[in-house]
């Protein structure tokens, strides 16, 4: 920023969202028991994850919740090191993509190694994680 | 449907503009685009603005900017394809002249990044895949987005940070002889190779600066063209635009964009082009990875060679495809919504032979495209340009 003249809004905007997951809350629950599940449409089989409540695909929504393995291959990765605001007090973090088993693939931190370790197409495992009390998501860590 | 042509183009200097408003570095492209094409506001029946906004404090830039550039009762919208959302300007603008509904359109980008601290920029462009499930929990951020596929891309093909880097210091190159270019310093290979991580692999030289900027076109239909005894039109011969999923995750690989594959096919067979009759291009390159994914998209080289082409100097004057002579996203500057149209102005001056010798393209056929990129491929244009 510079140090050209400018005047400094009065009006501050803080924004908190509220993200509806009334149509996911299994997958939310579950995650909770340290599991992690995916959505598979009845009429035409596709498999979705992150999961859906609709299938854009043939565009019924009638879904089934089918439990992953976890067990999968990395694909790709990278060390986060310049974070965004609102992960700053974080140590920088790995974010990987893997495939699993059952085809999909899934984005999510992969803890536990160092960055020289890690190698395309190595197992890991996609495991559910306890971020707070009241909070729930999921990583990659070594198979 | 009509023939569509640019008439007249404008440009603001990019870099750090805290010293003018949105509306104000606006004019500095409006103002020159009319008058090249020798026009006044008040002649313009509709104008289209490119800007992903949330940056500034205006919700409603395009009224804003409309209003202060003389264009208020003009038709308008706003285009948001994030960093494509100048070419989603231009192409809305594009389909008024080219259906009829005018004779006339403007489209303009304009973008103002810098009034806000980096780490809020890069919060702002991580929540840019799909905020749930990659922001939310796993911090994205834009640079991770192409980290991935550099790492991708690099396993797969061999390309290296050297390879990297070199696209970086090609642009730099460029971008220090562009007036207009943020970025005005040339670097080595070793200069990127030393600076400091971003996102693995990816260094703060691999990456484009945060801008701000605007710039303007203005079309007209053939009609319009003759009427006005427009000596020197550049003729878009097609746009061509795709999509992909907004997760991440489900893309089928890391070592392209599909969105560029579809949108080139689409533009070469509307514009009945293959990619050896381009002269001379701009693509995407907010990373330097994505210049040499571009390469590989656009078919100028097959799939898993694009490293080999900047290895080789066939992206730079004298070779077999010249690209981003005004120094790209990564040397000129990439204020989001801006870039779409500013790749236009540059191509049109290209194509017109009006830029410095010493990074002016060797014309052919007259032949240029551009590519502009929407988020890590979410959204793809691809333009050609014929004069």
């Amino acid at each position: 920023m510079s140090e050209a003249p400018s005047l400094k809004s009065n009006r501050p905007l803080t924004i908190t969202y509220n993200l509806p997951i009334s149509k996911t809350t299994k997958f939310w629950k579950e995650l909770k028991e340290g599991k992690v599940f995916a959505t598979k449409c009845k009429n035409c089989g596709k498999l979705y994850f992150p999961p859906v409540a609709d299938c854009g695909n043939c565009g019924s929504s009638e879904v089934e919740w089918i439990q992953l393995s976890g067990e999968g291959k990395l694909v790709t990765f990278t060390e986060v090191i310049v974070k965004p605001a609102s992960f700053s007090k974080e140590p920088s973090y790995i974010v990987a993509v893997a495939e699993l088993v059952e085809g999909v693939k899934v984005l999510a931190w992969l803890t536990g190694i160092e960055k020289e370790k890690i190698t395309i197409g190595m197992k890991v495992k996609l495991e559910a994680k306890v971020v707070s009390d009241k909070k729930f998501a999921y990583e990659f860590v070594l198979a | 449907m009509n023939k569509v042509a640019i008439i007249g183009k404008g440009h603001s200097r990019f870099g750090d503009r805290s010293e003018v408003n949105l509306a104000e570095l606006s004019f500095e492209a409006v103002h020159p685009a009319l008058e090249s094409s020798g026009l006044t506001s008040k002649d313009v029946p509709y104008m289209t603005l490119g800007s992903m906004g949330v940056w500034s404090e205006e919700p409603l830039p395009a009224v804003v900017i409309a209003e202060y550039c003389g264009l208020t009762g003009a038709g308008l919208v706003r285009c948001e394809a994030a960093c494509a959302s100048g070419t989603a300007a231009v192409f809305n603008a594009y389909s008024v002249v080219r259906s009829g509904q005018a004779d006339l359109a403007l489209a303009v980008g304009a973008e103002k990044m810098k009034q806000i601290d980096t780490a809020t920029v890069m919060e702002m462009i991580g929540r840019a895949g799909y905020y749930m499930w990659e922001f939310e929990n796993f911090g994205m951020t834009f640079p991770a987005y192409y980290a991935l596929h550099a790492v991708a891309h690099m396993e797969k093909f061999g390309t290296t940070e050297e390879d990297l880097a070199k696209v970086a210091v090609k642009n730099h190159r460029y971008g220090a002889m562009n007036p207009v270019a943020h970025l005005r310093h040339e670097i080595t290979v070793e200069k990127v190779l030393q600076s400091c991580v971003i996102a693995s692999p990816l260094k703060l030289y691999d990456c484009c600066p945060i801008s701000d900027g605007s710039a303007a076109v203005v079309l007209a239909s053939e009609k319009k063209v003759k009427e006005l005894n427009i000596e020197d039109p550049v003729w878009i011969e097609s746009m061509g635009f795709a999509s992909d999923t907004a997760n991440i995750s489900k893309r089928e690989n890391y070592v392209g964009l599909d969105a560029s594959v579809k949108a080139s096919k689409m533009a070469y067979s509307e514009a009945k082009i293959s990619p050896a009759d381009v002269d001379v291009a701009n693509v995407h390159d907010c990373f330097t990875i994505a210049e040499i994914m571009a390469y590989e998209d656009l078919g100028f080289c097959e799939k898993g060679k694009g490293a080999n082409m900047i290895r080789d100097g066939e992206t730079e004057i004298g070779g077999k495809i010249p690209v981003n002579l005004d120094g790209g996203l990564k040397a000129k500057g990439h204020p989001i919504g801006t870039t779409g149209v500013s790749m236009l102005v540059e191509l049109t001056k290209q194509l017109r032979e009006e830029v410095k010798p010493s990074r002016q393209a060797p014309m052919k056929n007259y032949v240029a495209l551009a590519h502009n990129t929407g988020g890590t491929g979410h959204y793809g244009f691809v333009t050609v340009l014929r004069r």
